[in-house]
């Protein structure tokens, strides 16, 4: 396990930066570079700013470097039969843990158990005027300040370069079990939905191509005690199904079609915009391959609520984030320049003047 | 208005323009100037800051908060927003030269969504209401602090609130899915979104316990979560507070997340027996208080596998709730803890601090050796399972000198705190209470920062200012005041 503390490197590499005026484009293991739209810029490595700072099991909480990497992160959790409950992908093998927050994303068990920003207690980080700051803590509750560390997730890097991030941390479950039920996409959202109003260990819920997985985490006795009340087929291997769901490794996600990620309320019934779905999240996360033009796509999502990401493919020097309203757009980029007056993070990596 | 004390020592009198155009936009009971009429709005649960605003507003629109708003941000008026004003930490005290502006009206359920386990609700819509609109549909609200019965969401999402069962299910930031809020500009904005996420920056998360510093929150939709099936808690007693600590740890060790996980030290228990005859072993030093949630299956697992652990960190004793009746009772003992020590001493002062738990032994022998040099009695009520620390400190404002000397006593718990990795505050946020604290917990620097996170949004700093967040010359000052221990070489300077 490498241990390296090179906060000191960056920030003098972030004051040159500042100096010059020249863009820094922040860089961990490089496996996320493909979201967002594309930003140009001198590369800030921070992948050696790495290893984890403190982890005691019995306080639930976690402080790693940013450049440690995830994978690292999740041994040293699983030793103690602890995990990061908002499980997240890592889309690829060198996945950062400041990569992870920055993005902000979360897997299967998201809507279940919380995402990355939940679980987020505290961050490190230098902001846009070269200095190091902290905020938040090592504590589970805390209110001193505003929430600066909980905003700097899903931020992608554009208000302050991420050192070091505390996150509260969970019990793996005693055990778990996954089933798989036939049926159609309106019957798999209604149960998705009754979901939420069942008192069930439930910790993923997925839906594709006519096949409801569910998978049951808890106490042995929870997990058994449900199945019977769910029936259904048991999965042989539902490891490696929630890890390629994850990871978008499942066939699904190697069509090479253009893939958006739609948010929407669970409950909304299936979505009438030409392409093939996969349900997650309880239904709450929709992944959609389509053709159709991005415009028609966001119009209708939005129609319901909803919003959309360009995820993969298609073209990444215009908004890959739905917009926002013109006034909260105006407040984004005053919060941009109160972190980042000199616009060199990642410039345009969310939304172009920002 | 007849110009009150205050009015005349900061040297304006009440605004004219100002009351001449609220005039014209609200209806005549929504505006309140006269002395007496004002006096239910001088202060919020921490009753010690006292102060009249120089008018009150109870809109009832959101179109006439956007008025107000865009009348103070033209004439430069500062506004202070309140719910139900049971914060403990004085964040709606009213400003003299200010508008106090109470969301009193707005206490409508807009509407329940079961499908998708939401609800959307007015800022003053009490939290305990929530969960009993939507009990029908097997759901429920789930931050809890004790005073639900009285509280707004509103006001909860300012405080970003917790309460007993904050280890398990968040804090309020957790349970929130978007707001609607108006900026002193009086421009409406939505934050968040009804779905999971929403595009740009987290300022969900911003808003939570902003304190009112940010913007007004004139609408909250909140995440539901399924009642579980069963909830049973035990009681375990310790002839040693240390062993207590020892047994939380052991519990989390075990790989068991309880949904209410409380410690109350011997005096709390005292008191809190004779208030609320819960049967808590009054010859205990220590009780803990573990609440276990979820399906019948799973609760009887949990509840044979903590009593053996808390049997084995040395409790003396182990009792689990025979019935319903029996656990409201544990937790009605736990809930009036507070009631019950104001029974037993005139006056308590409520400390706020977290620490990471297992600083717990240093910082409780600590706060019994202070409690000795000053000469007043501590009683610790703790939220074990995320290192919620609430010593109640024991006085008598009646004595001569003994307010000062309890808050001086509590700045050093609260720095305490600071010192072994925590934070000044848990739950009860900052307001005008912990302003100086503050300046332990951040570097100048840090606090520049929110200082620019504040500008973003009120330019002006025209939103409960003064609060929260202190300005440097305000610390500046308060580190002169350490230097000559505790004694105030300003003392005509606004101290809050």
């Amino acid at each position: 396990m490498l241990h390296c503390d090179i906060s000191a490197t960056l920030q003098q590499q972030v004051r040159r930066a500042i100096e010059c005026g020249v863009p820094l484009r922040i860089e961990g293991g490089n496996s996320k570079s493909f979201l967002g739209r594309e930003t140009h810029g001198e590369i800030l490595d921070v992948s050696a700013h790495r290893g984890i700072v403190e982890y005691d099991p019995r306080e639930l909480v976690l402080t790693a470097r940013s450049g440690t990497p995830l994978r690292e992160v999740e041994t040293a959790l699983a030793e103690a039969g602890q995990m990061l409950a908002f499980e997240p992908p890592h889309f690829g093998d060198h996945a950062t843990l400041g990569g992870t927050i920055a993005c902000g994303l979360s897997g299967p068990r998201r809507p279940f158990c919380g995402s990355a920003r939940d679980f987020v207690l505290g961050c490190k980080l230098i902001n846009g005027k070269g200095e190091i700051l902290r905020f938040g803590g090592q504590v589970i509750k805390n209110v001193a300040g505003y929430d600066v560390s909980r905003l700097m997730v899903g931020a992608y890097g554009t208000l302050g370069v991420l050192l070091e991030i505390s996150l509260k941390v969970l019990p793996r479950p005693a055990a778990s079990l996954t089933i798989v039920q036939e049926c159609a996409t309106a019957e798999a959202i209604g149960k998705m939905s009754r979901l939420l109003s069942q008192s069930m260990p439930v910790d993923g819920a997925c839906y594709h191509a006519g096949h409801f997985y569910l998978r049951l985490s808890g106490s042995e006795q929870a997990v058994q005690h449900s199945y019977a009340h769910w029936g259904g087929e048991v999965m042989a291997n539902p490891e490696s199904f929630w890890h390629d769901l994850r990871e978008h490794l499942l066939p699904f996600f190697g069509s090479g079609k253009p893939l958006y990620r739609v948010s929407v309320k669970p409950a909304i019934p299936p979505l009438e915009i030409s392409g093939e779905w996969l349900l997650d999240w309880g239904g709450a996360q929709r992944w959609l391959l389509s053709d159709e033009p991005v415009a028609s796509i966001r119009e209708r999502v939005e129609g319901s609520g909803g919003h959309v990401t360009q995820f993969r493919g298609g073209d990444r020097d215009n908004d890959r984030f739905q917009q926002l309203a013109a006034p909260l757009l105006v407040l984004h980029q005053r919060l941009k320049s109160s972190f980042d007056p000199c616009r060199i993070f990642n410039p345009g990596r969310i939304y172009e003047s920002l | 208005m007849p110009a009150s004390e205050q009015e005349m020592s900061c040297g304006r009198g009440p605004h004219e323009d100002l009351i001449r155009s609220l005039k014209q936009m609200l209806p005549p009971e929504s505006l309140l100037t006269d002395a007496e009429d004002m006096r239910p709005f001088e202060c919020d649960g921490l009753s010690v800051y006292r102060r009249l605003p120089m008018v009150v507003v109870l809109p009832d629109t959101v179109d006439q908060i956007q008025s107000i708003l865009r009348l103070c941000h033209t004439l430069q008026v500062p506004v202070v927003a309140r719910g139900a004003g049971t914060g403990l930490s004085g964040g709606a005290l009213p400003l003299s030269n200010g508008v106090l502006l109470s969301l009193a009206k707005f206490k409508r359920i807009l509407n329940i969504d079961p499908e998708n386990a939401m609800a959307t609700l007015q800022p003053g819509v009490r939290n305990l209401a929530i969960s009993d609109a939507v009990a029908k549909y097997g759901l429920y609200y789930a931050p809890d602090p004790s005073s639900q019965i009285a509280c707004t969401i509103g006001g909860n999402v300012a405080e970003n609130s917790g309460g007993v069962h904050c280890l398990k299910y968040g804090l309020t930031v957790h349970n929130i899915l978007m707001l609607k809020v108006v900026t002193m500009e009086g421009e409406l904005l939505t934050i968040g979104a009804e779905t999971l996420d929403a595009p740009g920056y987290d300022l969900l998360a911003l808003m939570s316990g902003s304190e009112g510093m940010l913007a007004v929150i004139v609408e909250v939709t909140v995440k539901l979560l399924p009642r579980p099936e069963r909830a049973q808690v035990l009681l375990a007693a310790f002839d040693d507070v240390y062993k207590a600590g020892e047994g939380v740890g052991a519990v989390i060790a075990a790989g068991i997340i309880p949904a209410g996980l409380e410690m109350m030290d011997k005096l709390a228990i005292q008191a809190a027996e004779d208030f609320a005859h819960a049967g808590y072993p009054r010859d205990a030093e220590a009780i803990l208080l573990c609440e276990l949630d979820g399906t019948n299956a799973e609760v009887s697992e949990h509840i044979l596998a903590v009593r053996k652990i808390l049997q084995q960190s040395g409790a003396t004793e182990v009792r689990t709730a025979a019935s319903e009746a029996e656990r409201q009772l544990f937790w009605k003992g736990r809930k009036s803890a507070f009631p019950a020590v104001g029974r037993i001493s005139p006056d308590y002062y409520c400390m706020d601090g977290t620490i990471p738990r297992r600083q717990l032994p240093r910082v409780l022998r600590q706060i019994s050796l202070w409690a000795e040099e000053y000469g007043l009695p501590v009683a610790n009520v703790f939220h074990a399972g995320d290192g919620n620390l609430h010593p109640l400190i024991l006085f008598d404002a009646n004595r001569d000198g003994e307010l000062a000397r309890t808050e001086e006593f509590g700045q050093r718990i609260l720095e305490l705190c600071v010192e072994v990795g925590g934070s000044i505050t848990g739950e009860h946020g900052v307001g005008v209470e912990k302003i100086n604290q503050m300046c332990t917990q951040f570097k100048a620097d840090e606090l520049e920062q929110f200082h620019s996170v504040k500008s973003a949004f009120d330019p002006d700093w025209l939103l409960n200012p003064g609060k929260a967040v202190p300005t440097l010359q305000r610390c500046a000052e308060f580190g002169a005041m350490h230097v000559h221990h505790g004694q105030l070489p300003h003392p005509e300077l606004e101290r809050f």
